[in-house]
């Protein structure tokens, strides 16, 4: 075996690397979700959960908006791939210099911030309802109409681009051939150019679809008091994580791991050396099927919701919980112990939720949903005088935390 | 059933730029009519005029006596067969073939029934069902024909459609569209810059130069009385000298070409304007008009020294050079021994095989 020199290993290391950039945060994402941690975390670990599927299922609001987001992405595609589809065959029949300055116009909406395109939306229609008098049911003000439309603007311009790849490689012969031989100019678009065209269809659909479904810098503007999946999320992130996202995560890139093994499978059937291959093997031909792939698949991620339904962890959630209390329990009498007792008047009961809700059904410990989310949450901004930090060491009396308290302030100035 | 095509006075401008400039012929029906001429020359322009892709921007052009105007190519009794054929790719066959039929309205199965007819027409029986990408260069070739005649056109229109195949398939394809056309009996227009299949398959030819038609007439005519310098040039070798014409009686012609003794040759009379004594004129010697001769007195004779030889099997091609003009020399391979380098030798040539024309734009080569 000989020995590889050090340059040789260099593509290596850059692709382990690259992966790793690529699909770390990924699979730490996918491992958060079945974490029973209150915050999205690998470690410590404490029980494996599905938990959070259940909570993600009964997020209203989530939910809600994934089928807005859905809607929208409808409504995006139906509107968008018709006019990039349009402005990708003018391009291709008009002369060259009308075509650059056609091709800047139709591309500049990519080149816009979509916060600018998002605002100007939202005001247009507003102008346009407000010039009808319309009142404010109608569709200027409702937010997936807004959607559609502002977000239309740029998609349209991604699915001409993909048109524009494809149409360049038509012969426009073909269409003159149909015509000659009677068609229709109808016709020949339907029977020629659009045959010719069906797979950027395709692929400028999923384009525009997942560009709406992710977007959200216009879609935060245009969406009024509605909601999307994507600001859903948002406003989740900005109110406190919990490990439901990374299970909404979990879902998105099963889909998309399902989908393109689907895809990978039928390419690979079809392709010639994979024909021979399976001519005189009968049972591989119908295992390699793409459509017994798809069953497969199908099995498995039908088992994987029955497992996530069925599986228990609240015995070993009970225990982590004991476990918490029961340290807690230490590090309040350790305080007690080492703090003179007249000083401060001691809590009997922790009161620090990661989540402020959930405060008592789970134990504290998240560093960035345990003390910061508690020092946010307005409850905790009222009591604050009666509320003690966990760390003794960095509360040393009540009257440090509550030196940013109102009642506090009021109290020093009548002093 | 055949119509007559007529074009009268056909202009064709592009802004500054003309493409056809005057164009006037009838073409009969059932004929085989081959438009001739080098790229650009406003052949493939005349051709779309009659398919309707193009409209004149002067002049009529008619079919079966009927105004075009304002005809589009899909309601015109012609089909096209284009340079580059232009078969659906992502059609089989059959579907091709019956393409027309299709947007027709007529049902699947009568399609199917005359796809089939015309693939064994085009001798591809029971191949309906191949994708197009699955056929030879010389099989898609047919396809295109059987898809042009699946309607049953009055024209068909060919727009170089051999040009993209190699040497012998376009021989053989040569012989068989002119079987094909004999068997259907339709008009055929033809266009190509190969003199070859113009003269082979063509009943007439009409050879273009710069939008213009410069004569009109079977192959025979137009190889040995052509009318002009351009096409004496581009149909076929010619040897061109120029020369003085020293006498004219409507019969024969006396001209000096430089190269000693005048030259005696015969006057076309339908060769345009008759060339008069003084006129300056340039003279057209085919390479297999010239012969080595040995007689002193002999006339139209002139001596040359050997250059080189090109040997291609069943002719040698000799290039001569007299008094500084370089002369091309067919001869027939009848086993005789190579001209030595540098030999003087002899040339002659008969009074009717050298053509005196008034001088004109040559081919370039």
């Amino acid at each position: 075996m000989k020995i590889k020199s050090p340059t040789s290993m260099v593509p290596g290391i850059y692709l382990t690397l690259f992966f790793a950039y690529l699909f770390g945060p990924l699979i730490i994402m996918v491992i958060t979700a079945f974490n029973s941690s209150n915050f999205p975390r690998v470690s410590p670990w404490e029980c494996f959960t599905t938990d959070w599927f259940g909570k993600l299922v009964a997020d209203d609001k989530l939910i809600e908006g994934l089928g807005n987001s859905l809607l929208i992405g409808f409504g995006v595609v139906v509107v968008a791939i018709p006019i990039g589809l349009a402005a990708a065959i003018m391009l291709s029949q008009v002369g060259p210099k009308l075509r650059a300055s056609l091709y800047t116009i139709f591309i500049a909406p990519i080149l816009v911030p979509g916060v600018v395109i998002g605002l100007s939306t939202l005001i247009f229609w507003d102008r346009v309802g407000t010039f009808f008098d319309a009142p404010y049911e109608s569709f200027f003000y409702d937010g997936t109409f807004l959607t559609i439309f502002g977000q239309v603007t740029f998609i349209a311009a991604y699915s001409m681009l993909v048109f524009l790849s494809r149409i360049q490689r038509f012969d426009n012969t073909l269409t003159e051939a149909a015509l000659d031989m009677g068609a229709t100019p109808t016709q020949a678009f339907v029977k020629v150019l659009l045959p010719f065209m069906a797979p950027a269809i395709g692929s400028a659909t999923v384009l525009a679809f997942l560009a709406s479904l992710e977007n959200y810098n216009t879609t935060v503007f245009t969406i009024v008091s509605s909601s999307t999946f994507t600001t859903v999320l948002s406003s989740k992130v900005r109110y406190g994580l919990d490990p439901s996202i990374s299970a909404v995560a979990v879902i998105i890139i099963s889909i998309t791991l399902i989908g393109a093994i689907i895809y990978e499978c039928r390419n690979r059937y079809h392709s010639k050396g994979w024909g021979m291959i399976i001519a005189e093997r009968p049972v591989l031909k119908y295992a390699t099927h793409p459509g017994s792939v798809a069953a497969i698949l199908g099995l498995l991620a039908i088992g994987a919701v029955l497992f996530i339904q069925n599986y228990d962890s609240s015995a070993c959630t009970a225990q982590i919980l004991e476990d918490k209390r029961a340290l807690q329990q230490k590090l309040m009498e350790q305080q007690q112990l080492e703090t003179p007792k007249q000083s401060s008047p001691a809590p009997t009961t922790p009161t620090l939720g990661p989540l402020g809700n959930d405060a008592t059904s789970t134990a504290p410990s998240s560093p960035f949903g345990g003390n910061a989310g508690s020092i946010f949450s307005p409850e905790n901004l009222s009591g604050s005088s009666n509320a003690t930090p966990a760390a003794p060491s960095t509360a040393p009396s009540s009257g440090g935390g509550g030196i940013f308290a109102p009642e506090n302030l009021t109290g020093n100035g009548s002093d | 059933m055949t119509k007559e095509i007529s074009l009268e006075h056909v202009w064709v401008e592009f802004g500054e730029f003309t493409a056809v400039q005057k164009a006037n012929l009838n073409i009969a029906g059932g004929e085989f009519f081959s438009f001739l001429g080098p790229s650009g020359c406003g052949k493939t322009t005349l051709l779309r005029c009659i398919s309707g892709f193009q409209e004149p921007t002067r002049g009529v052009v008619k079919i079966g006596g009927k105004d075009m105007k304002g005809v589009g190519p899909n309601k015109r009794p012609t089909a096209l067969i284009f340079q580059n054929l232009a078969l659906f790719p992502l059609r089989t066959v059959a579907d091709n073939i019956s393409f027309p039929l299709e947007v027709r309205g007529v049902d699947k199965k009568t399609r199917r029934k005359r796809a089939d007819e015309l693939l064994e027409l085009i001798a591809l029986p029971g191949q309906g069902d191949k994708k197009v990408s699955e056929l030879s260069g010389g099989q898609k070739q047919r396809v295109a024909i059987a898809r042009a005649l699946a309607v049953e056109p009055d024209i068909l229109l060919l727009d170089e459609p051999l040009s993209a195949l190699d040497l012998k398939l376009r021989q053989h394809m040569r012989t068989e569209l002119r079987s094909i056309q004999k068997q259907v009996g339709l008009t055929f227009i033809y266009i190509t810059h190969d003199q070859g299949e113009a003269l082979t398959m063509s009943d007439r030819i009409a050879v273009m130069n710069k939008g213009k038609i410069e004569q009109i007439g079977d192959g025979k005519s137009i190889y040995d009385h052509p009318t002009t310098s351009f096409v004496a040039s581009f149909v076929g070798e010619n040897n061109v000298l120029d020369a003085t014409v020293l006498t004219n009686d409507g019969k024969m012609m006396e001209i000096d070409a430089g190269l000693g003794t005048p030259f005696k040759v015969e006057s076309h009379p339908a060769g345009g304007p008759a060339l008069i004594p003084g006129d300056a004129c340039q003279l057209f010697i085919r390479p297999e008009a010239l012969k080595i001769t040995k007689d002193e007195n002999s006339i139209n004779q002139f001596d040359s020294q050997f250059v080189s030889e090109e040997f291609e099997g069943n002719m040698r091609h000799i290039v001569l050079d007299a008094q500084g003009k370089k002369i091309k020399l067919s001869l027939i391979n009848d086993g005789a021994n190579a001209i030595g380098p540098n030999a003087p030798v002899k040339l002659g040539f008969a009074p009717e095989l050298g053509i005196a024309l008034k001088p004109g734009e040559l081919a370039s080569a």
